[in-house]
C-alpha cells in the first residue's frame, strides 16, 4: 500500500507539472498574432488605465515614449487570480460556488507544500518534530489550513455540480466529462477528508506520510481510506493538465497574450523578425480570391489585388 | 414559452427556421407611447425558406446541393477549411487566441448577460455567445484534435452535416463582433473571436461571404475605388458639391485639398460619409482649414475611403486593403494618415493591421478625434459651446473604444462644446454595441435590417431613450453622437423603425458636427434639425 501511495504522489506531481509545462510551452510557441487587445488594459499609464484608455489618445503617440505601468498590472493581475474579481463582477451567483471552491483547492496546495516544507525539516532534525509550542502551532496551522481548503474545496465543488444539474442553461453545454470532473474532486477530496479524519490513534498523520515520502520509508503503515485519497488525489493532479480545468495555464495567456498585448510592431524586433516569417507561408485556402500572382506566400497574396484581371 | 434551441437542431434537414423570434418575446422598451404600427409585423412575418434557414433573416447565399455526394463535398471543404484554422501556415494571424478560445471555456456562462444580441432577443438560445462556439468547438475537438469516445465524453460532439455547417455559416453573422462577451468571461475566452474565425473560414476556404462584405465591398472597394461604387472622379465631384454646399452654409469659403504631396495629414473618411451623411466630411474641411492644418484627401484608389470590411471576414482582405491606405500615404509622402469616424477602419488600419505593415508601409497613423481634441482643446478654434444647448449623448463605438482604447479624447470635445453633455448608461469600455457592428450596418436584405433594428440594436435604444428620459418630448430637440459611420448607419435605422424622431425627437450625427455647430466664425445653424 505504501509503496503505492509515495508512487501514486510522485507521478501526480510530475504528471501535473509536465501537463502544465507542455500546455504553457504549446500557447508560447504559436506564432504572433495580429493585434486583438481588450480595453482596459492595465499597464497603460494610470491615469489612462483608469478609464480604459490606450496609448492612442495621445497625439503622435508614435513620438511618446511608452510607460509600462506594471503596478498597474499587478494590481489587476492580483484580485483576478486570488479572488476571480471578473466571476464576481460578471456572475456573483456562480462566484459563490465557484470562489470556495478556487479558495479551497489554493489552500490545499499551500498545506500540502508547507507539509512537505516540515516534513523536510523533519528529516534535517534527525527524523522528529520538535513538539514545543513552535512545533505544535506550525503543524496545527498547517492542519488547520489543510482541513479548511478541502471543507471549502469539497463544498464548493458539490455547489458547482449542483448548479450544473439544475441550472438547464449550465446543464445544456456541459458533457459528461464536466460532470465527472466535479464529482471526481468530491470523491478524491472527500476520500482524503475521510481518511484523515478517522484514522486511529497511533496511525500516521500527514507530516508522518509526507516525511516517509522524503526518506521513502516503506515501514510507513499509511490507513488505507487515507491511502486511497491520497492515490486518488494524485490522480486528479494528473488529469488537470489534460482537460480545460488547466485553465489556469490558459489564462495567463488570454490575459497577457491576446487582451493586454498592444505592443506596437514598430517598436520590436522579436516582432518584425516574427512578421517576415508568418509573411513567408504559404497559404493554401482554396477561395479564389485567396491565391497570389506570385510565389504564393502570404507577402504574395496580400501584395495582390484579386478584383483586377491583369495583377496586383 | 418557446422551447430551447439545440444545437441538433441545426443539423435539421427540413426547411423550417431553427428558432421564431416573435415580437412579443424581446424585452419591452421603455419609450412611452404607442409603438409604431410596423413594430409587431414585419420582420418575423419575413421568413426566408431558402437553403436552410436560421431563424428568418439570411446574410449568406449558399449553394443548395441536390445530390449526398455534393453535400459531401460541401462538408469536406468546410472541414477542410476548419483544419486550415488551426494550422500555423494558413492563419498565423490569430492561431494562438483561437486556440486559447477552443480550449480554455469552463461552459459557465457568464458571458451570456453581457451580449445584447442575446439578451434583447428574449435570450433566445441561438444567439447565446457560447452556442455557435460550442458547436464549433466540439466539432475542433472531433476533426482537429482526433476526436474519439474519451474526447467526445469530454467535449461533447454534434455530427456534422451540411444543414449543420450552413446554418452555423449563417450563424457567424449573428454576432456583432463586439467583445463584450470577451471582457466578461472570467477565462478570456472570445465568442466574439470564434464568430470571426467561422466568417473567416466561410470567406477564405468556400468563398461565401455577405455580398454587401465581400463582392460589393472590399472587392469593389479595390476595384473602382471605394465599397460605395464612386471612382475618383465621382468623389472628386461630389467633394466639390459639398465644399459648394459648405461654403455657402458656413459663411466661409471650403475648400477641400486632394492629392497634395507632403501634407502633414492624409485624412481618410469612410466613403459612405460622403454619399450619406455630407455635413460630416464637409466639418472636417471647415475645422481643418480653420484650425490650419496641412492637409489633403488622396483620390487614388481606396485612398478616399477608409473602410476595411476584411477586418470583419477576410484576413486577406484586411491585409490588402490596409497595405493600399499605406502605399498610398507612402506615396503621397505625408507626415501620418489621419482616419475619420469610421470605427472598424480605426481598428483595422491602426490595430489590427499594426502587425502587417513594416519598412516604408509603417507610416504613422491616429485617430481623428485624438485630432478633433488637440485643435479643440488646443483653443485654435473660437467656440461658442451655447450654440449646442440641446442635450447631448455619445455612443461609444465598440471598435474605437473597447478594441482600441480612444475612450477620453471625444469626451474632451464633447465636455467643452456641448453644455448639455449626458453619458449613457454603461458607456466608455463598458458600452453596448449600436447594433450594426461587424458589417450589419451595411447589410439589409432578407429582412435583416428588420432583425437588427428589432434584435441587435434593442439595447442601444434603450440606452439611447433612457440617457434622455428627463426630456423625451418631441418638442426638446436631443442629439446622439455617434463618431462611427457604420454606427451612424445603424442608428439611422434604429430610430427610424422605431420612428424615434417624430415620437422622441431625437437626432444623430457625428463629433465633427456639433464642433461646427459652435464655431463663432461660421453662421450659426449648421446642424439642420430634419430628419434625413
Ligand atoms: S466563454 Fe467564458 S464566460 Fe462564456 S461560458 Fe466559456 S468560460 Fe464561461
Ligand atoms: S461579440 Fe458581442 S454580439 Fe458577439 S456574442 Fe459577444 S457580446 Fe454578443
Amino acid at each position: 500500500m505504501t509503496v503505492f501511495v509515495y508512487a501514486a504522489i510522485v507521478f501526480g506531481v510530475l504528471a501535473f507539472a509536465v501537463g502544465t509545462a507542455a500546455r504553457a510551452v504549446q500557447y508560447a510557441r504559436q506564432p504572433m498574432h495580429l493585434r486583438w487587445e481588450l480595453y482596459p488594459v492595465p499597464h497603460e499609464r494610470a491615469d489612462r488605465a483608469a478609464h480604459g484608455g490606450s496609448y492612442f489618445e495621445q497625439s503622435e503617440w508614435w513620438r511618446q515614449p511608452r510607460q509600462r505601468n506594471l503596478r498597474g498590472e499587478l494590481a489587476a493581475m492580483l484580485p483576478e487570480m486570488l479572488l476571480l474579481k471578473a466571476l464576481r463582477e460578471f456572475n456573483r451567483g456562480l462566484w459563490y460556488r465557484s470562489f470556495p471552491f478556487h479558495l479551497g483547492l489554493y489552500l490545499l496546495a499551500a498545506a500540502a507544500v508547507a507539509l512537505l516544507a516540515l516534513a523536510g525539516a523533519t528529516l534535517g532534525l534527525g527524523g522528529a518534530w520538535p513538539g514545543g509550542a513552535f512545533g505544535r502551532g506550525c503543524v496545527t496551522a498547517v492542519t488547520a489550513v489543510g482541513a479548511a481548503g478541502l471543507a471549502l474545496a469539497i463544498a464548493g465543488a458539490c455547489a458547482l455540480l449542483l448548479r450544473r444539474i439544475q441550472d438547464p442553461a449550465l446543464r445544456a453545454y456541459s458533457s459528461p466529462g464536466d460532470f465527472f470532473n466535479l464529482g471526481f474532486f468530491i470523491v478524491a477530496l472527500s476520500a482524503l477528508g475521510l481518511g484523515w479524519a478517522t484514522r486511529q490513534d497511533g496511525a500516521p498523520g500527514a507530516l508522518a506520510i509526507a516525511a516517509g515520502l522524503l526518506r521513502w520509508d516503506l515501514a510507513v503503515p499509511i490507513p488505507a481510506l487515507l491511502g486511497a485519497g491520497i492515490v486518488l488525489s494524485a490522480l486528479l493532479l494528473a488529469y488537470i493538465p489534460l482537460t480545460h480545468m488547466s485553465h489556469f495555464v490558459g489564462k495567463y495567456f488570454t490575459y497577457h497574450a491576446v487582451r493586454w498585448d498592444d505592443a506596437p510592431l514598430g517598436e520590436a524586433r522579436r516582432l518584425r523578425t516574427a512578421l517576415s516569417a508568418s509573411l513567408a507561408h504559404r497559404p493554401t485556402w482554396a477561395a479564389s480570391h485567396m491565391r497570389g500572382r506570385g510565389d504564393g506566400t502570404w507577402a504574395d497574396v496580400v501584395a495582390t489585388n484579386p478584383s483586377r484581371e491583369d495583377g496586383p | 414559452m418557446r422551447p430551447r434551441t439545440k444545437f441538433s437542431d441545426l443539423a435539421r434537414a427540413d426547411r423550417e427556421p431553427v428558432a421564431r423570434i416573435d415580437p412579443a418575446d424581446l424585452p419591452p422598451l421603455s419609450s412611452p407611447g404607442p409603438p409604431p404600427a410596423k413594430l409587431a409585423a414585419a420582420w418575423p412575418a419575413r421568413m426566408d425558406a431558402a437553403g436552410y434557414p436560421l431563424d428568418g433573416t439570411r446574410v449568406l447565399a449558399f449553394p443548395d446541393p441536390a445530390t449526398k455526394a455534393e453535400r459531401d463535398a460541401l462538408v469536406g471543404a468546410f472541414l477542410s477549411g476548419l483544419e486550415k484554422l488551426f494550422s500555423r501556415e494558413n492563419n498565423w494571424t490569430f492561431l494562438q487566441p483561437l486556440l486559447l478560445s477552443m480550449e480554455h471555456c469552463a461552459r459557465c456562462q457568464t458571458c451570456s448577460d453581457a451580449c445584447h444580441v442575446f439578451e434583447s432577443s428574449g435570450r433566445e438560445e441561438l444567439y447565446r455567445p457560447t452556442f455557435r462556439s460550442e458547436i464549433f468547438r466540439r466539432l475542433y475537438f472531433e476533426h482537429v484534435k482526433g476526436g474519439g469516445l474519451v474526447s467526445a465524453w469530454q467535449h461533447g460532439r454534434v455530427e456534422v452535416t451540411w444543414p449543420l455547417v450552413a446554418r452555423l455559416g449563417e450563424l457567424a453573422y449573428r454576432c456583432n463582433l463586439c467583445r463584450r462577451c470577451a471582457q466578461a468571461c472570467p477565462i478570456g475566452v472570445d465568442n466574439g473571436l470564434i464568430a470571426h474565425e467561422i466568417r473567416k473560414l466561410f470567406s477564405q476556404e468556400l468563398g461565401i461571404a455577405p455580398t454587401e462584405l465581400h463582392a460589393s465591398g472590399s472587392m469593389l472597394q479595390m476595384k473602382v475605388g471605394s465599397s460605395t461604387g464612386m471612382n475618383a472622379a465621382a468623389v472628386r465631384d461630389n467633394a466639390s458639391f459639398i465644399d459648394e454646399e459648405m461654403t455657402e452654409k458656413t459663411g466661409v469659403a471650403v475648400e477641400t485639398p486632394w492629392d497634395v504631396e507632403g501634407a502633414d495629414v492624409l485624412l481618410i473618411h469612410n466613403a459612405g460619409e460622403i454619399l450619406s451623411w455630407p455635413e460630416n466630411p464637409g466639418a472636417f474641411a471647415v475645422i481643418l482649414n480653420a484650425a490650419g492644418i496641412s492637409w489633403t484627401m488622396s483620390s487614388d484608389i481606396a485612398g478616399y475611403d477608409s473602410v476595411n470590411y476584411g477586418v470583419w471576414y477576410d484576413d486577406a482582405q484586411l491585409a490588402r486593403v490596409a497595405r493600399m491606405h499605406a502605399e498610398i500615404a507612402k506615396a503621397l509622402k505625408v507626415k501620418k494618415i489621419v482616419v475619420g469616424e469610421c470605427g472598424h477602419a480605426h481598428k483595422a488600419l491602426l490595430v489590427v493591421a499594426d502587425r502587417l505593415l513594416d519598412g516604408d508601409l509603417r507610416i504613422p497613423r491616429e485617430s481623428a478625434l485624438t485630432l478633433l481634441r488637440d485643435i479643440v482643446a488646443g483653443g485654435r478654434l473660437r467656440l461658442d459651446p451655447s450654440r449646442n444647448d440641446f442635450p447631448v449623448t455619445l455612443h461609444d463605438p465598440c471598435n474605437v473604444v473597447r478594441l482600441m482604447g480612444v475612450v477620453e479624447p471625444q469626451r474632451e470635445v464633447l465636455r467643452l462644446v456641448c453644455p448639455r453633455f449626458r453619458e449613457m448608461t454603461p458607456h466608455g469600455v463598458d458600452n453596448y454595441c449600436c447594433g450594426g457592428g461587424s458589417g450589419f450596418a451595411v447589410m439589409g436584405g432578407n429582412g435583416f435590417q428588420d432583425w437588427r433594428s428589432q434584435v441587435a440594436g434593442r439595447r442601444k435604444l434603450q440606452q439611447v431613450l433612457d440617457a434622455f428620459s428627463d426630456c423625451l418630448e418631441p418638442a426638446v430637440r436631443k442629439y446622439v453622437c455617434a463618431p462611427c459611420s457604420n454606427c451612424k448607419g445603424q442608428i439611422r435605422d434604429l430610430l427610424a423603425f422605431h420612428d424615434v424622431w417624430r415620437r422622441h425627437g431625437i437626432m444623430y450625427g457625428g463629433l465633427a458636427e456639433l464642433v461646427v455647430n459652435a464655431m463663432k466664425d461660421v453662421n450659426p445653424g449648421f446642424i439642420e434639425w430634419e430628419w434625413r
